[in-house]
């Protein structure tokens, strides 16, 4: 039965997130909060590993997070329902392709729908800022539609070596020539040796 | 337009477009160069004006671009089953790939260094995120009214415990709405 919910799941993911490999993680966060599958940690990892080998970014993590929840099965699973919608829509478009392109209705949709795809990666990033590098948690009481955030009853506020190295990776990504260039794959390659090195987990 | 395509031909879709997958690395933008050249000028499946118009719609229809674009070079050159074989060349290489890292980083979780090289990757993947962020908010905010749809979706997917699909919705429907009212005054 899991592979039914699975496939669903991320049918709805298909059809919905719309501009790219991206708009599916807001999508797979709200999959991972109401099933209790993975957590935004497991999901961060399963991100990283996807960014860092072949084959696009959201199909790799439709597999990563089917494999997580159910093995192969699982992984072709979360895959194939994933590119369900996307066929169906295709080869509807196609065969109207140039009354689609230029209906004015889509277009309109697509004035609102950009904005918002942004937003929800914009809330993503949120929660997984505040999970990475704060101890400020996001919690949804049981039936409460609302997320409230808690302090955090001891300890610090903030992950200060995360804070230095975000901030050292966000120079390095957006302002240092040629570096700001390369593929994600290197800045990857050296937080992970920045958080053996400086023991980021505490262990 | 649709040709006649045999298991020989459908045979040529699926690994055209598994070599393709393996190649693109990142996003679904890393792959339009490899496109070109496969599609255009090694295989003449489709023109460079017809690969520029797929690859447009690829990115405004919902999923994967990658998958989008597969689907629709694969329909135009084979049919339906040109485009669902092309689609699952695309996810092929995924598919294996994954499922045998995924095993093997399961089975090395545990290990001291590999929980902190973790905790090092989570650090640069917020960077990451924030980056595409940044960098759609540039393409997708034109005016007054889509930065302010972009800052309440951006509470509310924040603050509501609810699933994206209703923003999706109401997004599409409010700008529908804004531009028609646009239009009547």
């Amino acid at each position: 039965m899991i592979y039914v919910k699975l496939f669903w799941e991320f049918f709805k993911t298909g059809l919905f997130a719309v501009g790219g490999g991206m708009a599916t993680l807001p999508f797979l966060q709200a999959i991972g909060e109401n099933s209790g599958w993975y957590s935004y940690t497991d999901l961060m990892n399963m991100l990283a590993v996807s960014e860092s080998t072949p084959g696009p970014i959201g199909i790799n993590m439709a597999t990563y997070v089917g494999f997580t929840v159910a093995g192969i099965p699982g992984a072709v699973t979360a895959t194939i329902g994933e590119v369900t919608p996307s066929i169906i829509v295709i080869l509807i478009v196609a065969a109207i392709l140039n009354s689609f392109r230029d209906n004015k209705y889509v277009n309109r949709a697509f004035y609102g729908l950009r904005p918002a795809s942004t937003g929800l990666i914009g809330a993503a990033c949120v929660a997984v800022i505040l999970e990475v590098l704060t101890a400020v948690q996001l919690v949804s009481p049981e039936g409460s539609l609302i997320k409230g955030l808690v302090l955090p009853s001891a300890g610090g506020l903030l992950n200060w070596p995360g804070l230095a190295l975000a901030g050292l990776l966000l120079v390095l990504t957006n302002w240092v020539k040629p570096v700001k260039n390369w593929h994600p794959i290197v800045f990857i390659a050296f937080s992970a040796v920045i958080g053996v090195v400086f023991h980021f987990a505490g262990v | 337009m649709e040709k006649k395509c045999g298991v020989r031909e459908l045979w040529v879709l699926f690994w055209t477009f598994a070599k393709m997958g393996v190649m693109t690395f990142g996003g679904g933008m890393a792959m339009l160069p490899i496109l070109q050249r496969e599609v255009v000028d090694s295989k003449g499946w489709a023109t460079e004006e017809e690969l520029t118009d797929y690859y447009a719609i690829g990115q405004c229809t919902p999923g994967i671009i990658a998958v989008n674009t597969a689907t629709f070079i694969g329909q135009k050159y084979g049919g339906v089953p040109g485009g669902i074989v092309s689609t699952l060349g695309v996810v092929f290489p995924s598919l294996v790939i994954i499922s045998i890292l995924a095993g093997l980083i399961s089975n090395f979780a545990d290990l001291a260094w590999v929980k902190n090289a973790f905790a090092g990757i989570q650090v640069c993947v917020c960077v990451l995120i924030f980056n595409a962020v940044w960098k759609l908010l540039k393409k997708s905010v034109a005016d007054k009214r889509t930065a302010a749809i972009f800052v309440l979706v951006l509470l509310g997917g924040t603050f509501l415990k609810l699933s994206p699909v209703w923003f999706v919705l109401l997004a599409a429907l409010s700008g529908i709405v804004l531009k028609n009212l646009e239009e009547k005054r």
